[in-house]
């Protein structure tokens, strides 16, 4: 497995608070990683911090070697960086085949003014997403009609839609019931199984998820980086016990 | 399959823009000549209100697009008057290059801005447009000045027919930039600026520029702006600042939400109730024909927020 980003010294403070200290880490080709801590660990600030959205007081980042702590997230996603929403990002107004064309046309480095957004190549990319992620029976609804689970998926179908390197998920079953979490974990999971190569970092709250899924845990606290392993060892040490899964607490 | 629908689609509105010219064009032989000179301006109004509609799809209203009727307008003039350009086509499509030039420095700033700071930053380039030609007396201060009759392909328009070719031109003019309205509304680009109107972080965070839609969406906006511009002025034979006072710049925005955003012919069939109501009211009632707008605006808004286009186009999202 090749080096495919690669996190080093990063720091960033929001006035007393630190959301990040010291965070280095290297993240393999076609990984599977879970990152998890407690609210205002420091999990979504490193997703930010990776795609763009905030630039480190300290650090670099790089994906595949090259320097990208500078660039903007535009530029970030079109070098093979794409993330999906703890709140789902979407056009409500829109259909949900329309919602995977908006997706297929910012990823089109040659915009046209002439062809077709509903072009055939465009709309089988589309559909062999919808299909791929169950959400090709409501091609056709708007999004604003739709249930929160559907709208998560069709969050990431978007995010998978050019491909990328390194699919960042944020809270991927955040407000879905307990219940529907298993089901939709695996379908998104099936369904990025299929993308070849593809690198995930999901930030999860559900440690029954992150072993289920995960092939690497790397937990946050306080914007420290408390453990970084395989899930069975990470979710064992007394830092995550203690300060994530409160089970040390409890004891 | 699905790509003989995107051609029937694209055949289909080419050939009802088509259907649309001819019918009109053979009409005008037989309307009266207030007629097709009240549809000449509804055109040539309806064009400037279709750069409007093209930056209401990306989420932004600019309340100086009369800044870009004037730019047309006195260019066309100019160029008739003092460098003996005198074919109508020409001039026409010299009013929307000129429109072009002169917005494009302009449109990478204005793409920063949305809301009420890109309306009044618009208004407040139309109205530094404004006071720049009341002042100049060199281009007939407030009263502007009067353009000659234009030529067309090198033939001399004679007196019965000068009005009737300039709606032919006009209308011809229109049909096509509709039609290619119509193409990079649903293009990829189009799509994207549907989007941008939206969820802005989201275009960014799918690889598409926000700032780059809103600069051409502008841009094009300038060049119907200017080529209305052109071709209004140039049935007229007059062209004056008030061209580019914030008043005609607000006729602009109420045919553009009048029409709605879907549809491209609901424009012009806007333009025209404007021009039919405005002449019909001046003569009938003078002084409150605003007032009969105003409230036929209201109505709209009320009961028709998408425009008189989402009567035709319901169901469609886009």
């Amino acid at each position: 497995m090749s080096l495919l980003l690669q996190a080093q010294g990063l720091g960033k403070r929001f006035g007393a608070v630190v959301a990040a200290s010291d965070i280095n880490i290297s993240v393999h080709t076609g990984e599977r990683v879970s990152l998890i801590g407690s609210n205002g660990a420091g999990k979504t600030t490193f997703v930010n911090m990776i795609t763009g959205y905030m630039k480190p007081d300290q650090g670099r980042i790089t994906l595949d070697g090259l320097d990208i702590t500078p660039l903007a997230p535009r530029a970030i996603t079109r070098l093979g960086v794409a993330r999906s929403f703890q709140i789902p990002q979407l056009y409500g107004d829109l259909t949900v085949q329309d919602n995977m064309l908006v997706a297929n046309a910012c990823h089109d480095q040659k915009l046209s003014f002439w062809q077709p957004a509903r072009r055939p190549e465009a709309i089988a990319r589309a559909e062999t997403l919808l299909e791929r992620f169950g959400l090709a029976e409501h091609r056709e609804r708007r999004v604003a009609e739709l249930p929160g689970g559907v709208r998560k998926l069709l969050d990431i179908a978007m995010a998978l839609t050019a491909s990328p390197k390194l699919l960042l998920l944020d809270e991927p079953t955040s407000g879905v019931s307990a219940d529907e979490k298993f089901p939709m974990m695996d379908t998104i999971m099936a369904a990025l199984g299929q993308e070849a190569g593809t690198t995930v970092l999901f930030v999860e709250h559900d440690m029954d998820i992150v072993e289920r899924h995960a092939s690497r845990v790397i937990a946050f606290y306080a914007g420290r980086v408390i453990a970084d392993d395989q899930p069975a060892i990470a979710l064992a040490t007394d830092d995550v016990r203690r300060y994530v899964t409160g089970e040390l607490l409890q004891e | 399959m699905i790509q003989t629908e995107t051609a029937v689609g694209h055949g289909r509105t080419v050939a009802l823009g088509l259907a649309a010219f001819v019918l009109l064009a053979l009409a005008g032989l037989a309307m009266p000549k207030w007629l097709t000179f009240l549809l000449t301006m509804a055109a040539a109004n309806g064009l400037v209100s279709l750069g409007i509609v093209g930056l209401m799809r990306g989420g932004v209203v600019p309340f100086g697009q009369g800044m870009m009727l004037a730019l047309g307008g006195y260019a066309a003039a100019l160029a008739f008057n003092k460098l003996g350009v005198t074919d109508a086509l020409l001039l026409a499509l010299g009013g929307g290059v000129v429109a072009t030039l002169a917005a494009a420095p302009f449109a990478p700033l204005l793409s920063r801005y949305r809301g009420i700071f890109f309306a009044m930053l618009t208004l407040a380039l139309s109205m530094v447009t404004y006071g720049l030609l009341m002042k100049l007396s060199a281009l007939g201060g407030s009263d502007g000045f009067n353009l000659g009759r234009p030529t067309l392909f090198g033939q001399v328009l004679a007196d019965a027919w000068v009005g009737y070719t300039l709606y032919v031109l006009t209308i011809a003019l229109a049909t096509v930039m509709a039609l290619l309205a119509r193409v990079y509304f649903d293009s990829t680009r189009g799509l994207v600026t549907l989007a941008v109107r939206e969820n802005e972080l989201r275009v960014e965070y799918l690889g598409g520029s926000v700032r780059q839609a809103m600069t051409i969406n502008f841009i094009l906006a300038a060049f119907c702006g200017g080529l209305g511009g052109a071709l209004a002025v140039m049935s007229l034979g007059h062209v004056e600042p008030t061209f580019s006072f914030w008043t005609t710049s607000g006729e602009f925005v109420f045919v553009a939400i009048l029409a709605g955003w879907q549809s491209v012919a609901a424009v012009f069939i806007a333009s025209t109730v404007l021009e039919v109501v405005r002449s019909f009211s001046s003569a009938y009632f003078p002084n409150t024909w605003q007032l009969a707008l105003g409230l036929f605006l209201l109505f709209v808004i009320r009961f028709l927020p998408k425009g008189i286009g989402s009567l035709w186009m319901r169901g469609s999202t886009r």
